[in-house]
């Protein structure tokens, strides 16, 4: 069988901030077509491990590869990973005050499509009218939002709703979505969830950072992994998570120290 | 709400290829370096004068040569006067269709788009190339309503009595050592006239290109605004780029009758070896309303304060000041305004941006004269820097008079956030792209105020800026 490239991978990760190590020795795997959750207790890295994904200037990585598509992205910076198809849903977006949504979209989903399709096919004002407005009937967005400045004044859920329209509109191949599911409320949640299974195709790979059980049961993800102090501890499959929901974090503490990595 | 669509896309190409190319220099006359009495009778021989516009000027020369330099301010100290060539007569006669003008004049404004601009949205168009105004034009319709768009030296000739009743009046000559300077070599600019009640709801707009080195342009504009009538009026300047200075100092003068409104629209784009040292102001009377809208971006240094005198009950007053500071320049920016009467309100709200080892200055004055009660002002600075190197100040003077009074004032100083530009580079923006899109949201509340055209316009230059400068 001819030698297998996996849509993403990470091995043996070492990275921090200002000199601290955080992450110490991260490894994974995602082929296209899966949904990974990862899961762990607050501080363990989570967020850490997605901004060193999407290429955050201010993380330092001391060891490892992150490879997409076969390269290794650790020595691009964030704008070309993302023009590449990678993507990150933040768990907490900044706002930018004066630049309507719209106009943002425009920028990003144009920037982005063009150095994919290789050629510069910007989307006519009405093509971007039209699929904006799709996207935001799939997410159930007012469209007064499209005109409203990006993240400015949006209440924790209308930013984590902007996050999954940003994905929607850009199509990444591989996207981490870090917390979207917290501060949705109930309903909020099952229409993003919605939405994030609507956009997922057998073509890409999503990684969806969660405390929760709730939204698993919705995206249904292939494999759980557990991060504790910088490290994929345990990883399984979706019964992991109802475990981990009944048992909590210390079980992991006991059952795998040393085991993993 | 349409606010304007940042065309970054469309950019390739620096000041230097868009804006800074020259053309050879052709003129059928060129004043000798310096500036005397001689060089003043000269300008006004060439231009044939009547007897009071040359006593005028050589009045307004003594000031200038008297007065000391201003040391408050930006550095004036590398401007040397002695340099400059004060006048240069492009060509014999100003032209009233683009066609009439000589191919290299007209092809420098083709290249900047302004016959264009034209067509599409404009009701009259000024085009000055050097000292003189080479091409005029104003839609059919607002002439047979009474409204005058000429240029300055015409209308010497052909209205004087207009002219002589209010030229220099606002500004007077010794005013300061630049308005004298104007006042002395004066050549161009506008002069609009809108009667009663006629509303001028597209805008006029002026054009100002220096093309030769060393050289100084001093146009004078003079709009009046007659009771109830309604004007926008937009300038633009370009300049080529040499390593020797040049000056550009203008004077406008503005009335606003009872009732009416002006607005007046100004994009500096100057290269960044003009020094940029105009005198900007309006005279509002009852319930008139005066808006300066100035924005910035080029020059090596701008000296700039735009002033309405709030003359009677009921006049507004509104500076919208935007000033971008790229590496070695100093815009030194704001408003002034001067309430003289009871009742009356002023906004002034600046937003400057400094970038590299520009810097990006506020100077303000709020003066309220004894009397003068019940009026309200508002002064809001807010100053974005984009690096550790660029610097801003903030001189906001308040002279109040008066006791029953509103005054409210508010600055802030930012920097660009490190998150902001992360969060927009992972969308696919690149750093220059991300830069220019804070910038642009950053000066939002003043581009909106724009026509789209000029919105898109000054948020394409403050991309022009961030490009290749960064990272
Ligand atoms: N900029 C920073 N400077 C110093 N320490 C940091 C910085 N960013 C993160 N850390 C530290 O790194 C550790 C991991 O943080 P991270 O945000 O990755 O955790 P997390 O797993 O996402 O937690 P949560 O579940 O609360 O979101 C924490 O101890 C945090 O304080
Ligand atoms: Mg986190």
């Amino acid at each position: 069988m001819a030698e297998h490239t996996p849509l993403f991978m990470i091995e043996n990760l070492h990275a921090g901030i200002e000199g601290k190590e955080i992450l110490r020795g991260v490894n994974l795997v995602i082929e296209r077509g899966e949904i990974h959750a990862l899961m762990g207790p607050n501080g363990s890295g989570k967020s850490t491990l997605a901004y060193v994904i999407a290429g955050h200037p201010n993380y330092e990585v001391y060891e490892g590869r992150i490879l997409y598509k076969g390269e290794n992205v650790l020595e691009l910076p964030a704008d070309e990973r993302a023009r590449m198809g990678m993507f990150l849903a933040f768990q907490y977006p900044t706002a930018i005050p004066g630049v309507t949504m719209a106009n943002f979209l425009r920028l990003a989903v144009n920037a982005v499509r063009k150095a994919r399709s290789g050629e510069d096919k910007a989307l006519t004002p009405r093509e971007f009218r039209r699929l904006l407005r799709e996207k935001l009937e799939m997410l159930r967005i007012d469209e007064t939002f499209a005109s409203r400045y990006l993240n400015e004044g949006f209440s924790g859920g209308e930013k984590k709703r902007a996050e999954i329209l940003q994905m929607a509109m850009l199509e990444p191949e591989f996207a981490v979505l870090d917390e979207t599911d917290s501060g949705l409320d109930i309903d909020a949640l099952r229409t993003v969830a919605d939405g994030v299974n609507q956009l997922f195709n057998p073509n890409m790979a999503l990684l969806v950072i969660t405390h929760y059980q709730r939204i698993l049961n919705y995206l249904r993800p292939h494999y759980v992994h557990v991060m504790l102090d910088g490290k994929i501890t345990i990883s399984g499959g979706p019964e992991l998570a109802e475990e981990l929901e009944q048992k909590g974090y210390d079980w992991v503490k006991t059952q795998h120290v040393g085991t993993a990595s | 709400m349409a606010t304007p669509e940042v065309e970054l896309k469309r950019l390739g190409s620096e000041y230097a290829e868009k804006y800074g190319f020259r053309d050879p220099e052709q003129y059928v006359f060129k004043a000798r370096k310096g500036l005397d009495r001689e060089v003043v009778e000269q300008i006004s021989w060439i231009k044939n004068e009547p007897d009071w516009m040359r006593e005028f000027r050589l009045r307004a020369l003594e000031y200038f040569l008297r007065r000391p330099m201003p040391t408050w301010g930006a550095d004036l100290s590398e401007l040397n006067f002695d340099e400059i060539v004060y006048y240069i007569k492009p060509t014999e006669r100003q032209g009233t269709s683009w066609d009439e003008l000589p191919e290299h004049i007209r092809r420098t404004f083709d290249r900047l788009g302004i016959p264009e601009a034209e067509r599409k949205f404009l009701a009259g168009v000024g085009a000055q190339y050097e000292s003189e105004v080479v091409y005029h034009s104003l839609r059919e319709e607002l002439t047979r309503l009474g409204v005058i768009f000429v240029d300055m030296d015409t209308a010497v000739r052909e209205y004087p009595q207009l002219v002589k009743q209010y030229f220099g009046t606002i500004i007077p000559p010794n005013d300061n050592k630049f308005a004298a300077l104007n006042s002395a070599v004066w050549s161009g600019g506008s002069f609009v006239y809108v009667p009663e009640g006629v509303r001028v709801e597209v805008p006029l707009q002026a054009y100002f290109r220096i093309n030769a080195e060393n050289v100084g342009q001093f146009e004078r504009t003079l709009i009046i605004v007659e009771p109830g009538a309604y004007v926008h009026y937009v300038e633009g300047c370009t300049a080529p780029i040499y390593s020797a200075a040049s000056l550009h100092s203008a004077v406008v003068e503005i009335i606003v009758k009872e009732g009416a409104r002006c607005r007046y629209t100004t994009i500096q784009n100057w290269s960044k070896n003009v020094y940029n040292l105009v005198t900007k102001r309006a005279a509002a009377y009852r319930d008139a309303t005066m808006e300066w809208v100035d924005g910035n971006l080029g020059s090596k240094v701008t000296m700039k304060y735009p002033a309405v005198w709030l003359m009677e009950p009921g006049a507004r007053g509104e500076v919208l000041s935007v000033a971008f500071a790229g590496d070695g320049q100093h815009q030194d920016a704001g408003g002034k305004m001067v309430h003289v009467a009871p009742y009356t309100s002023s906004q002034i709200i600046s937003k400057s941006i400094s970038k590299g080892t520009g810097r990006a200055s506020y100077r303000g004055l709020v003066k309220v004269h004894r009397g003068a009660h019940h009026v309200r002002a508002n002064v809001v600075c807010d100053a974005l820097l984009l690096d550790e190197q660029s610097r801003t100040d903030t001189y906001p003077y308040m002279e109040i008079e008066e006791e029953q009074v509103s005054i409210g004032h508010e600055a802030t100083v930012s920097k660009v956030a490190e998150e902001q530009l992360f969060y927009l580079q992972s969308r696919g923006l690149t750093e220059a792209e991300a830069m220019s899109m804070i910038v642009n949201g950053f000066i939002e509340p003043i581009t909106k105020e724009l026509p789209l055209e000029y919105a898109v316009e000054l948020n394409r230059l403050i991309a022009l800026e961030m490009e290749g400068s960064v990272g």
